[in-house]
């Protein structure tokens, strides 16, 4: 009989060593899944990794598609921290998205590019933090589930963007596209040479990693997220107020994809466009994210970079190789299960005996 | 299904943690009789009809139906045995109804409209039984005692000759509870058998024929119920354990002369399940004074500890601590105000499992101006209080850096300890605080009680021990039914006369 036996706290060495044995479990996996499909694994596991991290271009795109996910990664593990499991991100991201694209629409180039980006970020961080809010409210006041109440917000946001780019907001300039105007130079971010990396989203999200750790861990606000999640009943019986803990944290988890956003709005696209354009996922992959950094916000950059690398890698092989787009889900899922799998074993020690 | 004439539970034992749950237990239950299962919190009595039931199995001991030994590995062997299972807290899905509830597992319900076919035989069996039982009524609209009832009549439907009731009346009104007993005698009429758990002397005593008392894991006893006293039956739970160790000093005499530190008045609290749990209780504590609460579990203490710790809304009355007006308060606005909390559940309660000692130690410091620097943790000083704890009170950990979680049961406690007698409380709310410690452990934990009324702080101590409330308590409170049944000094007390009062016994009038 195979059971299972609880480990006590894993040390550092032991995270890493399971972390990337269950990488090369899931490599594996992937491997006998292009076998089958009647393709040479290694080629195929080569054109990945060149792809994703090996190439100029690639490694480029891996870090741009890294922002969002990394951003939105870091409020998640906040909120996961203190068990409250926002699903919203996505929806967060838009808010944020449409509040930049509100500020730009409106401060068009009055303004120095120096004081309107800065603009679009707050505008953009305050809607993300705003539709958080409104399920922080939602729970703390009415105890509706914030599963359901974030989740459900996300298709209200897609639904509310494409109202906005089909009807008031549709540019007059983009020749019939359910695109809004184009975002004026000022209100356009920076890039890394010919790469599409908008830095200065990048040097946010670095930012918010290392100040996501520090509230985290060395602050008062953090010691009581920590405790309201390790333990809710112990918190209320410490004299801790889990309802402004609750309304703070999914703030900051809602305002960190608002910037995410306005990122991909000011940087990628320059204009708001539809909805699964602005975020392809990026708000539900950030939950991948967060766990496979264990909810540490520093572990969400490599996190972050990792399934970037995989979002890229998958698009690679699928125009180099023919491959379906469901043979990329395949193999970006195979990889996530091993990771999954890996943290079990972390936890618990498999061992057989005799019946 | 064959009669269950007899079933024998033999020699059972069953360890935990190297602890032994039950150690050598041997009872009878013959057909037609009500065996009831008497003792404290922790005594065993779950742990042996959980064995009884399949759920767990024995390390030693053998059970027999009608003279031959049988093997029960799981439930559904303990159901084909014919033996069934009402637990403490219900397994009714809330939103199917009755009848569906009953449908589930059940062998023999036809594949196609079950619950019709069970709602049938619901009937038949609630009318058989005179109980009141829906069967097309959903789960969820049912008080307590009907779920009950829609409990017991799963477990008939199964075919059940024995019936083991887990403290079955802990969740019912009194007409609920006389109704069950009506129930009960008529199952036992017609041959049915039942194991009845209970901690409550005077139910015990009119429901049951034979009484088993469990104590510490172990039998205390087996009498026949005709004849035997509640005064009997309290010592042979609560055991009569020889003091060993040094009383409090009889030096705080004077402590009702002193300004009292916490007043409660008229104070009435709820229970989890919306029932009165405290009374109309009213006491006053003096600041350096020990009350001592006696009483048998599940007399409201709980729920008195949770409503003056501010975690359990109060109904109705007034708690002032020194002065201030205090019912209405926050945990938070209660530890302002001075107000400790040894709490009942350690674990649930005291501590965050998954968090370091360290953070542990300062869990319920607020923002104490010594471990925080404005928003920041003052990492340093939180380390050194916890190592302060440490040493002072022996707990066994690797560092202040390890995990909460990982220490032992004593050692939380005393880590709960030390922070929360850190400095002189007002008031100190001091639940069950050697439940389960080993002797050394337990004297400490005392020893620190008394040094902390001596410097000042008024200490509430619930307590199911009655040598530790007679030996530390300047007053003897006796809690029965959510209020106290007296409020005595402790000179000279007459144990024979606690035992009564607890278990229900009115005080002749007059006497104070």
């Amino acid at each position: 009989m195979l059971e299972f036996i609880p480990r006590p706290a894993p040390s550092a060495a032991a995270r890493v060593r399971t972390t990337l044995g269950a990488l090369l479990a899931g490599l594996g996996l992937a491997a006998l899944a292009f076998l089958f499909m009647g393709v040479d694994p290694v080629k195929a596991l080569a054109s990945i990794l060149a792809g994703s991290f090996l190439s100029p271009y690639g490694l480029g795109e891996t870090v741009t598609k890294a922002i969002p996910l990394i951003l939105a990664g870091i409020g998640l593990s906040l909120a996961f921290t203190g068990r409250l499991w926002n699903i919203g991100a996505e929806g967060q991201l838009l808010a944020g998205a449409t509040a930049a694209t509100a500020a730009a629409l409106l401060i068009k180039d009055s303004l120095p590019s120096f004081l309107t980006i800065p603009l679009l970020f707050a505008a953009g961080g305050v809607g993300g933090a705003a539709l958080a809010l409104l399920a922080g409210w939602l729970k703390t006041r009415w105890r509706v589930n914030e599963v359901i109440a974030t989740l459900m917000l996300n298709y209200i946001c897609a639904e509310f963007v494409q109202y906005l780019i089909y009807g008031p907001w549709k540019g007059p300039t983009q020749s019939g596209f359910p695109y809004t105007d184009n975002f004026a130079a000022s209100a356009v971010l920076p890039v890394l040479g010919a790469t599409r990396i908008h830095w200065p989203t990048l040097l946010l999200a670095l930012a918010a990693a290392v100040g996501a750790w520090v509230l985290l861990n060395r602050t008062r606000f953090g010691f009581e997220l920590r405790a309201m999640g390790g333990n809710p009943d112990a918190a209320a019986y410490a004299g801790m107020d889990s309802s402004r803990t609750t309304l703070v944290v999914l703030a900051l988890s809602g305002g960190l994809a608002g910037l995410a956003g306005v990122g991909e709005v000011a940087g990628i696209h320059q204009h708001l466009t539809y909805p699964w354009a602005v975020s392809s996922g990026y708000g539900y992959a950030a939950i991948i994210v967060a766990w496979v950094a264990a909810l540490n916000p520093l572990l969400a950059v490599p996190s972050g970079l990792f399934l970037g690398g995989i979002m890229v890698g998958g698009d690679a092989i699928q125009i180099s190789m023919g491959l379906p787009a469901a043979a990329i889900s395949l193999f970006n899922g195979l990889l996530l299960l091993s990771l999954m799998a890996g943290e079990f074993f972390l936890t618990y020690r498999p061992r057989w005996r005799r019946a | 299904m064959p009669r269950i004439e007899s079933l024998e539970l033999r020699g059972i034992s069953k360890e935990f943690n190297g602890v032994f749950a039950n150690e050598d237990i041997s009872l009878m239950v013959r057909s037609g009789s009500v065996l009831a299962l008497l003792g404290e919190n922790g005594a065993g009595k779950t742990t042996l009809m959980n064995i009884l039931y399949g759920l767990y199995a024995p390390d030693q001991g053998e059970i027999l139906i009608n003279g031959r030994p049988v093997r029960v590995t799981g439930p559904a062997d303990a159901i084909r045995l014919g033996i069934g299972m009402v637990h403490q807290h219900f397994m009714l899905v809330p939103r199917h109804t009755v009848a569906e509830n009953a449908a589930l597992g059940l062998e023999g319900a036809p594949f196609l409209r079950p619950a019709a076919w069970a709602a049938g035989r619901i009937r038949e069996f609630s009318d058989r039984y005179g109980m009141a039982v829906r069967p097309e009524a959903p789960v969820w609209q049912l008080s307590a005692g009907e779920q009950q009832k829609v409990e017991i009549v799963k477990a008939l439907l199964k075919g059940a000759e024995l019936l083991i009731l887990d403290e079955p009346t802990s969740v019912l009104t009194d007409d609920e509870a006389s109704e069950l007993f009506a129930v009960i005698r008529r199952m036992t009429g017609e041959g049915k058998s039942v194991i009845f758990i209970s901690h409550k002397l005077d139910e015990v005593l009119a429901v049951s024929s034979s009484v088993a008392v469990l104590r510490k894991g172990r039998l205390a006893a087996t009498l026949p119920s005709k004849g035997a006293s509640k005064a009997e039956l309290a010592r042979l739970m609560t055991g009569q354990r020889e003091i060993t160790a040094a009383s409090r000093p009889p030096a705080s005499s004077h402590a009702a002369s002193r300004p009292a530190a916490l007043e409660v008045s008229s104070l009435s609290v709820r229970s989890d399940l919306g029932l009165p749990a405290v009374r109309s209780l009213s006491f006053s504590l003096a600041a350096g004074e020990i009350i001592g609460v006696a009483g048998v579990s599940g007399n409201g203490q709980r729920e008195l500890a949770e409503a003056l710790t501010g975690l359990r809304p109060v109904e109705a009355g007034t708690v002032t601590v020194a002065g201030a007006p205090a019912a209405r308060l926050s945990p938070r606005g209660l530890r302002d105000l001075g107000v400790r909390h040894i709490p009942e559940e350690r674990v649930r309660l005291g501590v965050v499992s998954a968090m370091s000692v360290a953070d542990n130690s300062v869990l319920s410091c607020g923002g104490d101006p010594r471990f925080f620097r404005g928003w920041f943790l003052d990492g340093a000083a939180i380390r050194r209080h916890a190592e302060e704890i440490i040493d002072c009170y022996g707990i066994k950990t690797p560092s202040a850096d390890s995990r909460t979680g990982n220490l032992s049961g004593g050692n939380i406690q005393k880590l709960i300890l030390g922070r929360e007698t850190e400095g002189t409380p007002s008031v100190i709310i001091a639940s069950h605080p050697t439940y389960g410690l080993d002797i050394g452990a337990a004297e400490f934990v005392r020893s620190r009680l008394i040094a902390k009324a001596a410097e000042g702080s008024a200490v509430l101590l619930i307590s199911e021990e009655l040598e530790e409330v007679l030996r530390l308590s300047d007053r003897v409170a006796v809690m029965y039914e959510g209020s106290f049944a007296a409020v005595l000094a402790n000179e000279g007390l007459d144990r024979a006369r606690l035992m009564l009062l607890m278990a229900g016994s009115k005080e002749a009038p007059g006497r104070a």
